[in-house]
């Protein structure tokens, strides 16, 4: 379960580039973990290290710019999160500490799989994004205000649907909410159970 | 009751609809869920250390296919790195939720898209999800199945449920027959080619028209298996006679009276006449040539006789090798690929193998057919289809995922190019620097013979 998410203050990682791929924030060879964890060594792995598989910094890429050593936000460009739905990509930005990303647009599969992992997706016009990325200041993410405010006190809003928000802001978990439904779900098992036998196969097989 | 005419999709989804959620939302039942070895055991640790149990297993599965290695002999060591451990660990979290595991050297196993319908696990009306994107492939069934995350799965292993947003529906009709050499793939990369990589996005695509209904059930799942290249949540097909006897007397199918039971309420399981859909297409079967890919998307397709668009993107050309405004047919490959879930199923093996026979693969070329189950290969072998297979110089393998995509283990060299029958030319999808052609087994088992991609209708 995530960490309940209110605002949080953080210099942004500028990854001004659009269509940021699944495969790119975490490529399938860097999938090694069986789990959740034991994956932020390999995030962005294909521009963060010299060679496929290496370890040596590349240090043309953000990453790993000492600035950004403690970065919990992320700027990026439109379509953020396409390609496979790997969740590992969600994963490995988790594990490395990121708590908002901030993009033009994201592809829907990946949006969800952030919210479910405790990790804000914020969406802003382009030019909202390049004066944050500019600021090369911290910026401040206010989720009960759906507000993103620069240093020097400018503010941009941010929708995000309800469901979402109160995920993020209590850290529930959606297995959590949909067990409040369990009275509904098992009434319509029941009924369901004679309308489509065939469905149950504990009984059957 | 309301009387307005309803599509397919739409009776399947109010038919599972449990709760109504806020924001257009449902929570929605969900009738199957299928595993594999690359996020199984991870989906099902998450659940467990979360004190939760899977609520229904008699209705969840998991099958070894993505990271098994496929080479003959084979155990649980993978030729990617690591890779054991995603095998002994889902393995060992099925066994620990009571989970039926098709294990590695199981008779049943295979690609999971493969065997679920063998078995009968997916059956007409029914949802159905898996961690992996072609879970559409089994809307050939008249079943709503999609791909999902892992989240989503251990969700709907604790509830039997799902979360989800009503997607929009279209529907595309295949008039005409296509000519020979001309399959279900040419017709799935055609309708993906006229409208984009992006034209199904959120929605659920109806397949219907006389060239589907004239399909066998193996060409309606490779119709169905790409509606995710189409950026749809899924593929669906009305289930007809061929659905029903294809799976009447399947194990996991009811039979007897239920069976009689079952087929009743399958009977309305087609869209009514004047439902309404988001969006129509109308693609004329019997116009089509057999189409290959150019580029790095599967809208990248052209007809074989076409070529390489003079407005190509430069990066793509850079990464495929090939010239705006170049002729298709003819370009050299170095390696063939049959298998996937796409194009792994006896019609395909015995597709390729007509063209195959008695003739050898291009030397230096490297060919490999990989079945998508092992059931597959059983009835491939008992036609002796293995024999013209290896005959004409390709390998012959035990039934996985394997190169159709890469991951960390067994790939093609950086540079090389692929004729594939996969889903996906996607840069790096079979290896670092490969670049991969996709198209039929037809044409790509006549293109392993000529050494360079070629139009089937040329040599069958
Ligand atoms: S055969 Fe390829 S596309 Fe199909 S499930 Fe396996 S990896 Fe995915």
């Amino acid at each position: 379960m995530a960490e309940p998410f209110e605002t949080l203050t953080s210099l942004p990682m500028p990854l001004l580039r659009d269509n940021v791929d699944t495969d790119q924030i975490i490529p399938s060879r860097e999938m090694k973990s069986t789990g959740k964890t034991g994956l932020a060594e390999g995030l962005f792995a294909g521009w963060r290290y010299l060679a496929a598989g290496g370890r040596d910094p590349d240090p043309a890429f953000v990453m790993n710019d000492p600035r950004y050593a403690e970065s919990a936000i992320i700027l990026s460009g439109r379509n953020f999160g396409c390609g496979s739905s790997r969740e590992h990509a969600v994963w490995a930005l988790a594990e490395a500490g990121f708590r908002v990303i901030v993009a033009e647009s994201f592809a829907p599969i990946f949006a969800g799989n952030c919210v479910r992992n405790g990790i804000v997706p914020v969406a802003l016009q382009a030019d909202a994004i390049a004066s944050l990325a500019e600021g090369g200041t911290p910026v401040t993410v206010d989720l009960p205000r759906l507000q993103v405010l620069s240093d020097d006190g400018r503010a941009w809003r941010f929708s995000i649907d309800d469901e979402s928000a109160a995920m993020l802001r209590e850290g529930l978990d959606a297995i959590d909410l949909t067990l409040k439904h369990a009275d509904d779900i098992s009434a319509w098992q029941t009924c369901d159970r004679s309308a489509r036998p065939w469905v149950y196969l504990g009984e059957n097989v | 009751m309301s009387t307005a005419p309803r599509t397919l999709f739409e009776k399947i989804w109010a038919d599972h609809v449990v709760a109504q959620l806020a924001q257009g939302s449902a929570l929605l039942a969900i009738d199957r869920i299928f595993l594999h070895e690359r996020t199984g055991a991870a989906a099902l640790n998450s659940l467990a250390q979360a004190g939760r149990v899977v609520a229904d297993p008699a209705r969840v599965f998991a099958v070894t296919d993505h990271i098994v290695d496929t080479r003959p002999g084979r155990d649980d060591r993978t030729l990617m790195p690591g890779g054991q451990a995603f095998i002994t660990e889902t393995r060992a979290a099925a066994h620990a939720a009571g989970i039926r595991l098709f294990d590695v050297n199981d008779p049943e196993q295979g690609i999971v898209h493969v065997i679920s319908p063998e078995l009968g696990i997916v059956l007409p009306g029914l949802t159905l999800i898996a961690p992996d994107s072609h879970t559409c492939t089994q809307g050939a069934f008249g079943a709503l199945a999609w791909g999902i995350g892992s989240s989503e799965a251990e969700h709907a292993m604790a509830t039997g449920t799902l979360r989800l947003k009503k997607p929009g529906v279209q529907r595309a009709t295949f008039s005409g027959i296509p000519a020979g050499c001309v399959t279900p793939k040419d017709m799935i990369l055609a309708l993906i080619a006229r409208h984009g990589a992006g034209g199904g996005k959120g929605c659920v695509v109806e397949f219907a028209g006389e060239a589907v209904d004239a399909m066998n059930m193996e060409g309606r799942m490779t119709l169905c298996n790409m509606a995710t290249e189409f950026a749809a949540m899924s593929g669906i097909i009305a289930p007809d006679e061929k659905a029903f006897a294809w799976l009447e007397g399947r194990r996991y199918a009811p039979s007897g009276a239920g069976w009689d039971a079952a087929l009743q309420s399958w009977l309305q399981l087609r869209s009514d006449p004047g439902a309404t859909f988001d969006r129509e297409y109308a693609i004329d079967a019997g116009e089509l040539a057999p189409m290959v890919s150019w580029g790095t998307s599967p809208e990248h397709s052209i007809p074989i006789t076409g070529k390489v668009p003079e407005d190509a993107n430069a990066r793509v050309l850079e990464y495929i090798g090939l010239e705006a405004g170049q002729r298709i047919a003819g370009v050299p490959i170095n390696a063939a690929f049959i298998g996937s879930c796409t194009n792994g199923r006896l019609s395909d093996l015995r597709l390729a193998a007509k063209a195959l026979r008695g003739r050898r693969v291009a030397s230096g070329v490297k060919a490999i057919c990989v079945p998508g189950s092992m059931q597959v290969k059983r009835e491939a072998e008992a036609e002796g289809l293995h024999r013209v297979f290896l005959n004409a110089g390709f390998e012959w393998r035990e039934s996985g995922c394997s190169m159709c995509f890469f991951a960390g283990g067994e790939g093609f060299a950086p540079g090389e190019r692929v004729i594939s029958s996969t889903n996906r030319n996607f840069e790096g999808r079979q290896g670092p620097g490969v670049r991969t052609h996709i198209a039929s087994p037809a044409t790509v088992a006549v293109s392993a013979l000529a050494g360079r991609i070629t139009d089937p209708r040329e040599v069958m």
